[in-house]
């Protein structure tokens, strides 16, 4: 069984993609959308942190919430790849069970 | 109802009176036991704030709806998984908790902790372990 | 694949029900049903049709009624949510003896119980909040 969870804050002021990444379990896939999308930012206080965790997690970051952002694919760590709503609906219906960390 | 059990995690990560959102969880709980799902509760990060002793919101004019929890063994939601490292990180341990407890049927009604401390790896296989995961 | 969504945050303050309508979206375009969404906590408000946001933004109310009336979706407010935060239909308005109601069309209200069970027939239930 893999789950897909959703993290929508931002991870300098709310705790939720830390917690996310630390109940994971290998082989699950975080989806950051809305104002989660801080979290895939490259040389940040918690970068570091995210990078450890790409490999046995897939990261991605929801692209519409990116560019409405000013965030393009330069300013985000490598090995976390990007998708639209299209893929974050087949996202959804790949794995077994979805979890928003509100 | 339907026949069809599923196992339905209620994830509860804030605080009780800043914000709604631990009454309304305690909300869909009480509701859902009425549907004889495979329910378990998870108390992490703030989340277990909700469950501690000594809730008095008199002076706040809010209803104060810890004693709720204590009925939930009535409602056969006997399943309170409790984060030990959220506590440990909050300055809290099980002696700030309330007692729950439910009555085991299968075991000529004994009383039972209805709490359960486990490590965060042990929530995130829980987690990792359901159905249905709503988040409060 | 049928999704069940469950949207527990007001229009404009959060993003919550814009990403639910994206997603919702999304889904029907590439094949999947949807069920019904469920509007919990301040999400009901979206369920209001007295709301009137400036005309070069988008109508989240008339946004969902429209997808659902197209792809007969079920909206469903939560009554006790909805009550505590002024939202009522025609016949609740009258029991409670309120003076109006302010129900758009397509939603209806009714109880917690329709979200479990959304939660039971759907294959995946998605949560927007904040």
């Amino acid at each position: 069984m893999a789950s897909l969870h959703t993290v929508n804050k931002s991870p300098f002021s709310i705790n939720s993609l830390k917690s996310c990444l630390e109940h994971a379990n290998d082989g699950d896939t975080i989806l950051l959308i809305e104002d989660g999308i801080y979290g895939a930012l490259k040389g940040s206080e918690i970068s570091q942190i995210v990078a450890d965790k790409i490999g046995s997690l897939s990261i991605i970051a929801l692209e519409p919430d990116m560019k409405a952002r000013g965030i393009d694919s330069s300013k985000i760590l490598t090995g976390i790849i990007t998708t639209n709503y299209d893929g974050f609906v087949e996202l959804a219906a790949k794995h077994d069970v979805c979890q928003a960390w509100l | 109802m339907s026949e069809q059990v599923k196992k339905f995690l209620y994830v509860n990560r804030k605080a009780p009176y800043g914000t709604i959102y631990a009454l309304e969880s305690l909300e869909v709980v009480l509701i859902g036991a009425a549907f004889d799902q495979d329910v378990s509760l998870a108390f992490i990060d703030d989340g277990v704030f909700q469950l501690t002793k000594g809730q008095d919101t008199k002076e706040i004019g809010v209803k104060n709806f810890s004693p709720t929890y204590r009925a939930l063994g009535d409602y056969e939601v006997t399943k309170l998984y409790v984060e030990k490292e959220s506590l440990i990180e909050r300055g809290l341990s099980t002696d700030d908790l309330q007692e729950l407890t439910y009555e085991d049927e299968d075991d000529d009604w004994a009383e039972k902790p209805s709490i359960r401390i486990v490590s965060r790896k042990e929530m995130g296989e829980l987690m990792g372990n359901q159905d249905v995961v709503l988040s409060f | 694949m049928k999704f069940g969504i469950l949207i527990s945050e007001g229009p404009y303050t959060h993003q919550a029900a814009d990403s639910a309508y994206h997603f919702t979206k999304a889904a029907l375009k590439t094949g999947h049903e949807i069920d019904r969404v469920f509007f919990y906590h301040d999400g009901v408000n979206v369920g209001t049709r007295l709301s009137i946001p400036p005309q070069d933004e988008r109508n989240l109310q008339k946004d969902w009624s429209a997808l659902a009336k197209k792809h007969e979706i079920d909206l469903v407010i939560c009554i006790a949510a909805a009550q505590r935060r002024g939202l009522l239909d025609e016949n609740e308005a009258k029991r409670q003896g309120k003076d109006a109601n302010n129900i758009a069309e397509g939603f209806r209200i009714s109880g917690l119980g329709q979200l479990i069970e959304m939660g039971i027939k759907s294959d995946r239930l998605m949560t927007f909040g904040d």
